[in-house]
């Protein structure tokens, strides 16, 4: 125990260096990036069909395409799309996502909008019809409808499942170490590689991020409770 | 005054408006009567364009006029919308936003109007009809009665032409209907235009004007309301009777 103890204190601290410069920057701007993927896919894959041919067919392809994207993200798992992305695509001669943050960031925010839009749309689904059409009725357009009455009470009904995503995605960013960041898993194996405390460094990066991870818990049982305030 | 001439409006077979005209004047109020399924809700809603029917014209005044042969634009759509205010059947409080931002919401978000403006037309209106304690509730502190009277401040917070009532007291207690039928009965009085769909036959012959009755989506009857209920019309006694009226 004490071994562990000593090794804490040796490593903790280089570990919570990558975490603050890898794990928690991948984490909040996937995520970010993610949840505005995931309310627009959302909002289109609801959308009704507009009478007028052309904008029908317009809306049905956008519809469409939406949701391809969401098939594609959650028929395929995370590590193959990040090999694809990075090492795939630069061998097609698409360098854009050769600098592996840009790659990391694109496969992290695609993944988990398309399993946030689902959620989203789920939430957006379950506020009852007759609240859109109150705000219809005081000749609201269709983004103010969404902006003031349909997202904020869909919000409240989409924490759960998105703090799961926001937790999921945390845990995944140490998939990023298969495409050279060295976020803090891919540094406690280049230390365990060194010192050979196998077991004891990987403990030590899963308490370091079940500490994360409940962290945020907390911050969503706040949320939750926050949002909560106008139901009974 | 509103005029709708020639309304279609058709849900796969079934024909909701067949050919609807009718006036709706300012200043009065108009009972639209009929039973279940006669298409009463139908032609509210497509006043204030909740539905779109699939033929017919709508004239409001002299400033609006939609041809429902022609595609309409978003901002045809809203500007009509906006002379209308509507208090639904089911409870369509804005609920998580107080009493207050429920009334403020749309005036700010969709006149334009300045926050301090806004707030002092909601607080004045909720002095008028003794409803000041329950501004910073939410919808859920509040019983259905009173639901339904801040949902009639709401449409009225928005200074519309016309306020249309679809069934407003059909999903509460003889109670709680009284204390919002009491708020009508003083705005029918004050000349507000109200258009109202009810199964209440007591309270339209007290407030309405005028009556409309649709049977099969089709007006059989439209004149004063006073007449309405002495019609020696077989079809609209029968529909009295069975309202236990």
């Amino acid at each position: 125990m004490s071994d562990f103890i000593n090794l804490a204190i040796k490593y903790l601290p280089e570990i919570l260096r990558a975490a603050l410069f890898y794990t928690i920057p991948l984490t909040i701007i996937s995520f970010t990036l993610a949840i505005i993927f995931a309310v627009i896919t959302a909002v289109i894959r609801i959308m009704k069909l507009p009478k007028s041919p052309i904008i029908r067919l317009l809306t049905l392809i956008i519809k469409s395409m939406a949701s391809f994207y969401v098939w594609l993200f959650r028929s395929t798992p995370m590590i193959v799309q990040l090999f694809i992305v990075f090492y795939g695509l630069p061998n097609a001669h698409i360098t854009l996502f050769a600098n592996a943050w840009v790659a990391a960031i694109t496969v992290f925010s695609l993944n988990t909008g398309a399993y946030a839009a689902e959620s989203i749309r789920a939430a957006i689904t379950s506020v009852p019809a007759v609240q859109k059409e109150a705000a219809e009725s005081l000749g609201m357009s269709p983004f103010q409808v969404y902006r003031h009455i349909i997202l904020p009470q869909a919000a409240r009904i989409s924490i759960p499942p998105l703090s799961n995503s926001l937790i999921s995605l945390l845990k995944d960013t140490s998939l990023a170490s298969v495409i050279t960041i060295v976020e803090m898993f891919y540094l406690s194996q280049q230390i365990a590689a060194e010192n050979y405390k196998i077991l004891s460094m990987y403990l030590l990066v899963a308490l370091v991020y079940a500490a994360m991870t409940t962290i945020l818990s907390i911050g969503q049982h706040y949320l939750e409770r926050y949002t909560s305030r106008f139901i009974q | 005054m509103i005029r709708i001439n020639n309304l279609v409006q058709q849900y796969n077979d079934k024909l909701a408006l067949d050919h609807v005209s009718a006036t709706f004047p300012e200043h009065q109020t108009t009972a639209i009567l009929g039973p279940s399924g006669s298409g009463k809700s139908t032609l509210l809603r497509a006043l204030n364009l909740l539905e779109m029917p699939s033929k017919g014209t709508l004239k409001i005044g002299n400033d609006t006029a939609i041809d429902f042969d022609q595609p309409l634009t978003m901002p045809q759509i809203l500007a009509t919308r906006q002379q209308f205010g509507m208090v639904f059947q089911e409870k369509a409080l804005f609920t998580h936003l107080t009493v207050r931002k429920n009334l403020t919401e749309g005036p700010i978000k969709v006149k334009k109007m300045s926050i301090k403006h806004a707030n002092l037309t909601a607080d004045r209106l909720l002095q008028q009809f003794n409803m000041t304690d329950l501004a910073e509730r939410y919808p859920y502190q509040l019983s259905g009665g009173q639901q339904q009277r801040v949902a009639i401040l709401r449409a009225l917070a928005m200074q519309p032409k016309y306020l249309l009532l679809d069934e407003p007291t059909s999903a509460l207690d003889p109670e709680l209907e009284a204390q919002v039928l009491r708020i009508l009965r003083d705005l029918a009085s004050q000349k507000t235009s109200m258009i109202i769909v009810t199964h209440n036959m007591q309270f339209a012959k007290r407030v309405a004007d005028q009556v409309l009755f649709l049977e099969a989506g089709q007006i059989t009857y439209a004149g004063a309301a006073h007449e309405f209920f002495e019609a020696p019309n077989p079809r609209i006694q029968n529909f009295l009777s069975a309202m236990q009226f």
